[in-house]
């Protein structure tokens, strides 16, 4: 079996069951195959005169880029707002930005907290079953009870 | 070959002058410094091992390490990316031809507008104005304009028009008025609302709330290009003044 495993074909190795048991060696040796048998086919130009060239310049054919002309449609006081629109959105912006200022919050932090407090009591007793929300209050009840305790009183004469 | 840029910039030149790439640049590649590559814009041209220059004109330079030659023309030759103003000669099955003013027509095609699919499709006629960019162009292949940019969104490009005048203008006032800090357009605001519409194909497009209104602006537009910076100056104060 040991000479058989080198008689297999390739396609064979290549295939998905046979690659759990390979190597990483020879899974690596069947990558480079096939790479080498995909450059052989591809076309190059040997002229390493052009290579060497190519990194030299890059040649930009429009004014645009050259001198940071801004977008074609103008609109001056107002005459057309989408144009003054766009014309904001297009151009490069500005290097003074305005401060971000905090976003004005409806409700503050400390509202919703409270808020979340009471309101996940209140939800959990909507769900819960009747016989534990008999629980639920009795234990409400048993406080204000507890404050009264009863003593004896002794009788008048 | 930057330090012999350098130098000229500022001055003119003419076709034919050459700056020569030495063998200075290529050590560097060996070093860890990142090689500047430099940006030839229109007027210069790459020839072998040497930057050629292709147009009479001033030399210009904006760090870090774009040169360009800055020249007047008035004929317009279709550069990639840039906005121009086209009119609509023909419609023929899914495209339509467009005239820019260059050397041929170029071609739009009709899902190349926001939101056009195969059933919606734009409502372009022949006659139109279309403000586009190009996609395509270069010496060897037929324009092509598209009315969106990469993702899809229009981005004031498509048809526009209806109620305004369309100029020829020369490509040098184009670029100034679309520069960043630019007076004719600071002149321009003191006057009246208007809207343009500009063109790097050296094509403007005016309109403004009345006609007469609109023939000043594109009077003024016009003799833009042969007046002095002083004399139109003159030229706007006078229009101020008269109370238009």
């Amino acid at each position: 079996m040991a000479e058989d495993s080198f008689k297999l074909s390739k396609n064979l190795l290549r295939m998905k069951f046979m690659q759990r048991g390979l190597d990483a060696e020879t899974k690596k040796q069947l990558d480079e195959d096939e790479k080498r048998i995909i450059s052989d086919e591809h076309w190059h130009l040997d002229l390493p005169e052009l290579k060497s060239k190519e990194n030299r310049i890059v040649e930009e054919k429009s004014f645009g880029p050259c001198e940071e002309l801004l977008f074609g449609r103008l609109s001056f006081r107002g005459f057309n707002p989408e144009v003054e629109k766009l014309m904001a959105l297009m151009n490069p912006k500005d290097e003074v930005e305005e401060d971000v200022s905090q976003m004005q919050t409806d409700v503050t932090d400390e509202e919703m907290a409270l808020r979340y407090e009471s309101l996940v009591g209140t939800m959990k007793k909507k769900f819960a079953k009747k016989r534990e929300r008999r629980g639920m209050d009795e234990d409400d009840q048993n406080l204000l009870e507890s404050n009264t305790k009863r003593v004896f009183l002794k009788p008048r004469d | 070959m930057f330090s012999s840029l350098k130098e000229k910039i500022g001055e003119v030149l003419l076709p034919g002058d050459e700056f020569v790439f030495e063998s200075e640049d290529t050590i560097f590649l060996t070093d860890n410094v990142k090689p500047e590559r430099p940006v030839c814009g229109p007027g210069l041209r790459q020839s072998g091992n040497r930057l050629v220059v292709s147009k009479s004109g001033v030399l210009r330079h904006k760090p870090p390490h774009t040169f360009w030659m800055d020249s007047q023309q008035w004929r317009y030759v279709p550069a990639k990316a840039e906005t121009v103003i086209g009119i609509v000669t023909s419609k023929s099955g899914d495209i339509f031809k467009v005239d820019v003013g260059g050397s041929e027509q170029a071609s739009l095609s009709y899902l190349a507008f926001e939101g056009a699919t195969k059933r919606n499709r734009p409502n372009v006629q022949v006659g139109d104005l279309v403000f586009a960019q190009f996609t395509v162009a270069n010496k060897d292949m037929e324009p092509e304009l598209v009315c969106i940019d990469g993702s899809g969104r229009a981005n004031g490009m498509g048809v526009f028009g209806g109620g305004g005048l369309l100029l020829k203008v020369s490509l040098g006032l184009v670029r100034r008025l679309l520069a960043p800090q630019s007076d004719i357009r600071s002149d321009l605001e003191q006057l009246f609302p208007c809207e343009l519409v500009v063109g790097m194909n050296g094509r403007i497009w005016v309109r403004a709330s009345t006609i007469q209104q609109t023939l000043i602006i594109s009077n003024l537009l016009q003799s833009c290009d042969t007046l002095t910076a002083p004399q139109r100056r003159e030229q706007f104060r006078k229009l101020q003044k008269g109370g238009l």
